[in-house]
């Protein structure tokens, strides 16, 4: 076996798999947290990756500070999907077929106004640092895996930090664990969870940012990343942060081996892989609560 | 009476159809007309699984893919009539929704609609790598220039898809208004209420989810043929799936005739949207046109028309 190969393939699995925990943070909160399952959230990672080429292209700015100066205005735009979906289906109790169509919808009508704007081409950003890599030893890093994986862990850890360490945090937490007995304590959860659930869109931002950093993006890109989000979030134990590094970590590592050594059109297989044994063998995952 | 008035209906349609076949020569009439149909046949399939026991399938372009290419794999194997081609599609469908069937075993609600989607896209990667069936670069199919009884090979297929539909149709009314689909119906309200008091829910899943695998796959197997061309990307187009789950939701997926009224609706919609301005701005209406009718009338056109005439009764007293 080559040495220089398989280095390879691990070190591009580890910096793939930070991206996809970055990709997967704000569902594992949505899905994982508030039992929300928001299909539509790649959209929204794609619609951030565009609105990131949109500020790049026209302001030169970096992409990650792009990323991050969009991602107040996703809260936002994540606080307003909720109530609408707490009005329409959680109040009325008819959130799992219809709101399971409400997003998957939501979904088509994000992608088609991206291809209505900026049509079916794949877009790029420009950054400095983009195109080169540094050499260690035989492994050679491109800057752009290398970036978006550290901002994946400052975000996710930033993420851990608010969920575990702050007042509102563990409100959210809360949320997701006793509904009734938070009630009870006086706080209204539906405040607790539209917060919660604009924070999730909210990496959507970053995330979208990172998409696009690490390779072209085009509207219907997302749909890619569907399986592989749900397989970390499950895999991950449904809103373990920790979790769901680890999940995305593994499913990163083994898509990258299973490109190098098999082929890359066998690597969506991975994901589903991973989730169809996780659902008939450990339903709860590997940090589950249940 | 309802019963020979459904059946009166049901020749009705056929006979419209044979006669439109003898009379119109517009080509884009049979071609549009066997889309509508395609839609809906998913749509009554996607309905007796979602709709009458409320499991949620995600993966329907994957059922409807496998129908494709099953008859593409036997047409490279031996040149099958196309009826046989449908069959057998249909039995390897079928399997296949009948081994979905036992997923429920374990995962339900969301878990189960994640799977099916998962499903449809591991299915997308064996397809994409297989070569007999010409991998991601696709497949060829040449369809004969002159079929017998027919003017064209095109109407040949409006006139099968619209069989098929009718058939589909019948058995999807026939599972609703049996014994059967009471039981359905108790799976969809609470299926552990269900199963304590002695509703067979497995068997009535499996039938379920195989009679949706048999339609997709049915519906799935003539695309080849009406394309000419197939690739993974276009057989497993995710459009299939959200139509069919548009279909019933708009149309209302409590009762038989909820999706057919969806079909005929989004997809003649669909349709002269695609012709008049763009594919793109149908896809966004199918989209818009889905949220709507889940947040405001969740029980579709159906249960529109059930409200007011229910308003006009009371008001009448």
């Amino acid at each position: 076996m080559d040495a220089s190969l398989f280095l390879n393939a691990i070190a591009a699995g580890i910096l793939l798999g930070g991206f996809y925990a970055a990709v997967a943070l704000g569902l594992s909160i949505v899905f994982g947290q508030l039992d929300i399952v928001n299909i539509a959230h790649p959209a929204f990672i794609v619609a951030g990756s565009y609105l990131v080429f949109a500020l790049n292209g026209g302001f030169g700015l970096d992409p990650v500070i792009a990323g991050i100066l969009l991602m107040p205005i996703f809260f936002a735009v994540g606080v307003l999907v909720y109530r609408v979906y707490y009005a329409a289906f959680e109040r009325t109790g008819r959130e799992s077929l219809a709101g399971l169509a409400f997003f998957f919808g939501l979904m088509f009508v994000i992608e088609v106004l991206f291809i209505i704007f900026y049509g079916v081409d794949y877009r790029l950003v420009e950054a400095d640092y983009i195109g080169k890599q540094i050499e260690i030893g035989l492994v050679g890093i491109p800057w752009r895996m290398l970036v978006p994986f550290c901002a994946a862990l400052v975000m996710t850890g930033a993420i851990y930090l608010f969920l575990s360490r702050t007042f509102l945090g563990r409100a959210i937490l809360a949320v997701s664990q006793d509904r009734l007995a938070l009630q009870l304590m006086g706080a209204d959860p539906v405040k607790i969870k539209q917060i919660a659930f604009g924070i999730g869109i909210a990496t959507a931002a970053l995330a979208g940012a990172l998409l696009i950093m690490i390779g072209p993006v085009e509207p219907t890109i997302g749909r890619l990343y569907i399986g592989r989000i749900f397989a970390i979030i499950v895999l991950g134990g449904m809103g373990s942060i920790p979790g769901t590094l680890v999940a995305a970590l593994i499913i990163g590592l083994s898509e990258s081996i299973v490109t190098t050594y098999i082929g890359p059109s066998w690597a969506p297989t991975v994901a589903f892989g991973f989730l169809l044994i996780t659902l008939a063998v450990r339903p709860q995952g590997l940090f589950g609560r249940l | 009476m309802k019963v020979s008035g459904f059946w009166i209906g049901i020749v009705l349609m056929l006979a419209a159809g044979f006669v439109l076949a003898g009379v119109a020569d517009n080509q884009f009439l049979f071609f549009a007309g066997y889309v509508i149909l395609q839609g809906l046949i998913m749509a009554v399939a996607w309905n007796v699984l979602g709709g009458f026991t409320g499991y949620v399938n995600f993966g329907s372009a994957g059922f409807f893919a496998i129908g494709a290419y099953t008859a593409i794999a036997l047409h490279q194997f031996a040149e099958l009539p196309l009826l046989v081609l449908i069959v057998i599609a249909g039995i390897v469908c079928g399997l296949i929704g009948l081994g979905t069937g036992y997923l429920t075993l374990r995962l339900r609600g969301v878990y189960f609609a994640i799977a099916t989607l998962a499903m449809a896209i591991v299915f997308e990667s064996l397809i994409t790598n297989w070569d007999y069936v010409g991998g991601s670069a696709g497949a060829y199919v040449i369809t004969p220039a002159e079929v017998p009884f027919f003017d064209s090979f095109i109407e040949m297929m409006f006139i099968l898809m619209l069989v098929l539909s009718l058939i589909c149709v019948a058995v999807s009314r026939y599972l609703s208004m049996s014994r059967m689909g009471r039981g359905l119906a108790s799976i969809r309200d609470d299926e552990t209420a269900a199963e304590c008091m002695g509703v067979p829910t497995l068997r009535l899943k499996l039938i379920s989810t195989t009679v949706m695998g048999v339609m997709m796959g049915v519906a799935g197997a003539p695309f080849p043929f009406f394309v000419t061309y197939i690739n993974p990307l276009s057989a497993f187009d995710l459009l299939i799936a959200v139509n069919a789950i548009a279909m019933p939701m708009i149309g209302g997926t409590a009762v038989w005739f909820g999706p057919v009224i969806g079909a005929l609706l989004l997809g003649t919609i669909q349709q002269i949207v695609t012709v008049t301005i763009s594919s793109e701005l149908n896809i966004l209406i199918v989209g818009a046109v889905l949220i709507a009718f889940v947040a405001l009338a969740p029980r579709g056109i159906v249960g529109l028309f059930q409200d007011f005439a229910r308003k006009r009764r009371e008001g009448g007293k």
